[in-house]
């Protein structure tokens, strides 16, 4: 773990040991915690490794790298009432190790811990050094962000990595121009290493080494935001509208990127009601197009949505990138509580689809596929993801995308230009009527958020009225029984399990890797994924043949939980929840577990952040 | 515009641009005389019916797309102009017409209308403004001036109007006029020609509601109580020149803005209508086509886009 304040450069750091991690054979995940500031204010970058797949953290921490006096011990001499952190010297495993500045002369009885090794390393003396070696003596305060890449080389020494794997990264991550910063660094880093193991020789006993060469498989390291993105590039997104807001912006600064490049238009806007609006007009011209945004934008959209489902637009796809709420909340932290306002995004009775991926493979797929549902359906789709899932790094195997099909529904071909009466929500049986696309002589329509007739034009007749609700409505059932079933939910493990655990979302990752920890009971993990239309008949055939349920959710209220025992009757025995905006780590999962079957709680709540 | 006429297999009549659907505005609706000046400009520019697209807002004026025969979206109160953006850039090759009340677009749309003239994208926004919500029987709108008290209203307004002509200069469009609903003979040639402007095109049209605005009546615009018209044509005064003809000369435009936001203030009895201002700027259409190549000669909804090649994506990320 390296921490330290917004600014200090712990992203760029904690970025560079993870990709050198990966090259070096290892499955990797890294997840960043962050205040809602620009600079100063703590933040701390979690980079896991291992020989095996791993998709979540742990909280115990075995190197931590500390910036700053405040990564050690938090912020209570500053914050007298609720400080927000302690920082992190008490998570150190026994047997672990701490690398900070010795320029902060902190004494060893601080840390109030006689089983971690500490490495005090004068960070600037060390910067100095490297610096004098390559010609640039005496300009250390000039580089001090440099103090980064010091920690992290001491860290790497003490450890034991291949420090040639991470040079190998710096220079890539700084060409061109940057190629002077790309050799400081380097110089950084290798006397940072030689000085931790000159000076600490031989204490960890918890190394850490890239495997051998011809155990290294191809592998990515992904964010939520590049697999989201890459996916709607490959899925023919057109247009991407947006308004500033964390955590979802990364995604579209991603897009706005390469869009030059795949000739897509992405547009910032001056809010979300603006993103959602100038979407739903691209759609029923033709164009793939998708908002992304977090929850405090979303509740900007719903009448957009609304007005994109009674005028039976093909999208928009809104991808919801959840963080903690409620108003404002937490900005950069997570949490997956909108998961029911995203299945009542706006008054009235209307369709649309939601759902919510768990990891890199499902947010990929779905954000493919959800573009082929809003053509086909003629529905808003509604993607369900999260801060956690977003700025994660996760490591998969390349993604399989030979199986990847375009679907842009049913389109009305006018017999002659001259066409009357084409007719834009022609009653069918399905309840799709084919699209024509604005522009092609023969296929004009008006449509209006009124309610309509078959031409689009308003009406109030009751019989229309019924009909109309009838057509929208019965939608969701072709859509039900269209969605496969690999898209609506995941049953992980044995299906005579003496425990079911039941969750959504990104905890999917926490909870399969404390499944093994699971001593001695027979386990399942129910993982949804499709949340409207609800797989009902399949989930409640699930459910009442479980012997114990246990709801896991990052949020107050169990919402997952709810939408459960709404649509099934089913009510689960035991919840697990967490509301601390902060996301599952594996042995959360496994403490609240256990007690919540030990002290057989309706609930438990668990917080180690 | 494109060139609409080049691509026209026949003349269009005025029967082309109708529909056969039931206007339900009041009679002697000032509604009237801008649905048949749009119809009557679309005729004069001959663009094929299939080519247009009018979006509305909520109101009796967000009705107006189900009377003209093109492809129409009737949106949101407010957010006709976010969803005539989005059409436009799906599709640059349609005429865009965005129409709405002055409650819609200076009111509950504020937001959109000050925005959208930031971006300067190739369509027209036509308000009708009539100093009242209709709809929802006659409360004050944001045009409404304070002190003033329409027959619904319990008291008169103790917020002042605001001057549409003014933020429209401050936000950016670059063609601004102004019409008067039951003048159609100088609306029409306003509606072409805001249409016919290369990039976002804004014309506030005075409009009569004859059930609710008891001020503002059409009498009281012919000025019956004055003895002379209140309307003022700026077309017809000698030195008026509104048209910007240096883009590059900051003087020129900041001169021709204030002129305009003079002519713009409803002093001494004296309402101007006409062209208050005009610049040719580059279009957020030109931009984006510099930024992508292929928009020059396709509109984005015909661009190749799907299955795009994203392994070097995935390369990046080894």
């Amino acid at each position: 773990m390296i921490g330290g304040p917004q600014g200090g450069g712990i992203n760029s750091s904690a970025e560079l040991y993870a990709k050198a991690l990966l090259r070096g054979g290892l499955s990797v995940f890294a997840n960043i915690e962050l205040h809602s500031n620009i600079m100063g204010k703590h933040s701390y970058y979690r980079v896991t490794a291992a020989p095996v797949p791993i998709r979540s953290h742990v909280d115990p921490v075995h190197m931590l790298v500390a910036l700053d006096e405040e990564t050690l011990f938090g912020d209570a001499g500053e914050r007298k009432h609720y400080p927000s952190h302690q920082g992190h010297v008490h998570r150190i495993a026994p047997g672990g190790g701490v690398v900070y500045d010795a320029d902060l002369k902190i004494p060893a009885e601080r840390f109030e811990r006689t089983d971690i090794h500490l490495h005090p390393v004068p960070y600037m003396e060390v910067l100095e050094q490297a610096l004098m070696g390559i010609g640039k003596g005496g300009q250390g305060r000039k580089y001090v962000v440099m103090r980064n890449i010091v920690a992290l080389g001491a860290s790497i020494g003490l450890i034991g990595y291949d420090e040639e794997l991470v040079i190998e990264v710096i220079r890539e991550s700084f060409k061109g121009r940057k190629a002077e910063a790309a050799e400081m660094n380097a110089a950084a880093l290798t006397a940072a290493a030689a000085y931790a193991r000159t000076h600490f020789p031989g204490r960890l006993e918890r190394q850490l080494r890239p495997l051998p060469v011809e155990q290294r498989a191809k592998r990515l390291l992904i964010k939520g935001v590049q697999a989201v993105g890459i996916a709607k590039i490959k899925a023919g997104l057109g247009l991407q509208t947006y308004y500033p807001i964390s955590p979802a912006t990364d995604e579209s600064v991603y897009l706005e990127s390469k869009a030059p490049n795949f000739q897509m238009t992405v547009v910032q806007c001056e809010d979300e009601i603006a993103s959602v609006n100038m979407a739903v007009g691209a759609a029923h011209m033709g164009v793939r197009a998708a908002t992304s945004t977090a929850g405090p934008g979303f509740s900007l959209m719903p009448e957009g949505l609304g007005f994109a489902s009674i005028t039976e637009a093909p999208g928009p796809v809104v991808f919801l990138w959840q963080r903690g709420g409620p108003s404002t909340g937490l900005p950069t932290r997570s949490e997956q509580a909108d998961l029911q306002f995203a299945l009542h995004p706006g008054h009235g009775d209307f369709p649309h689809i939601v759902i919510a991926s768990g990891d890199i493979d499902e947010a990929f797929a779905d954000s493919f596929e959800s573009f082929n549902w809003a053509d086909r359906y003629q529905v808003p789709v509604v993607v369900l993801l999260d801060k956690f899932l977003a700025s994660s790094l996760w490591t998969i195997p390349p993604i399989d995308m030979s199986k990847l099909v375009i679907d842009r529904g049913a389109f009305y071909q006018p017999t002659s230009p001259d066409t009357n009466g084409y007719r834009r929500h022609a009653l069918t049986a399905t309840g799709i009527s084919p699209r024509a696309l604005p522009g092609t002589p023969g296929g004009i329509f008006s449509t209006t958020s009124d309610e309509h007739d078959p031409q689009g034009h308003i009406t109030e007749g009751v019989e229309n009225r019924i009909a109309m609700m009838r057509k929208r409505m019965g939608k969701l059932d072709v859509i039900a029984r269209e969605i496969p079933e690999s898209f609506k939910y995941k049953l992980a493990g044995p299906k005579d399990a003496d425990l079911t655990l039941i969750s959504w979302g990104s905890t999917k990752g926490a909870i399969l890797d404390a499944l093994p920890a699971l001593d001695g009971r027979k386990v399942n993990f129910l993982h949804m994924r499709l949340m409207k239309p609800f797989p009902a008949a399949e989930i409640g055939k699930i459910l009442s043949a479980a012997k114990t349920t246990v709801l896991i959710e990052p949020n107050y209220t169990g919402q997952l939980g709810a939408l459960i025992r709404e649509q099934t009757g089913i009510q689960a025995d035991h919840r697990v929840l967490k509301y601390d905006g902060r996301p599952f780590s594996r042995n959360e999962v496994v403490e609240g577990v256990e007690a919540v079957l030990a002290k057989n709680a309706k609930e438990w709540m668990v917080s180690h952040a | 515009m494109p060139d609409a006429v080049a691509d026209a297999p026949r003349k269009f009549t005025l029967q082309d641009y109708k529909t056969d659907v039931h206007v339900d505005w009041c009679p002697g609706c000032g509604d009237f005389g801008i649905l048949s000046s749009i119809q009557q400009a679309l005729l004069q520019l001959q663009i094929p019916p299939y080519k247009i697209a009018m979006i509305s807002g909520i109101g009796c004026s967000g009705k107006t797309p189900h009377y003209i025969d093109t492809y129409g979206l009737h949106t949101l109160h407010g957010r006709a102009l976010p969803v005539a953006t989005g059409v436009k850039l799906a599709n640059h090759e349609l005429t865009v017409v965005a129409v709405g009340g002055d409650g819609d677009g200076y009111g509950i749309g504020a937001g959109y209308f000050l925005n959208t003239g930031r971006r300067n994208l190739d369509f027209t926004y036509i308000v009708f403004n009539n100093g009242v919500y209709g709809l929802t029987k006659g409360q004050a709108s944001p045009t409404l001036r304070k002190g003033l008290k329409t027959k619904s209203m319990p008291e008169p307004s103790i917020q002042e109007g605001i001057n549409p002509i003014a933020v429209a200069l401050g936000a950016g469009y670059t063609w601004i006029g102004r019409g008067y609903a039951l003048d159609v003979k100088t609306l029409v040639p306003l509606i072409t020609q805001a249409i016919r402007h290369k990039g976002t095109a804004f014309l506030d049209v005075y409009q009569t509601c004859p059930v609710y605005n008891d001020i503002r009546t059409k009498e009281w615009y012919a000025g019956e109580d004055i003895g002379r018209p209140r309307l003022r044509r700026l077309d017809t005064e000698p030195d008026w020149d509104p048209v910007v003809k240096d883009p590059d000369d900051p003087d020129e435009i900041v001169g021709k803005k204030v002129r305009a936001l003079q002519a713009s203030y409803e002093t001494g009895d004296r309402l101007a209508v006409g062209l208050f201002y005009a610049v040719e700027l580059p279009t957020y259409d030109d931009q984006l086509a510099a930024k992508v190549p292929a928009l020059k000669d396709h509109p984005l909804v015909d661009l190749p886009v799907f299955q795009r090649d994203v392994t070097p994506l995935f390369k990046e990320l080894e």
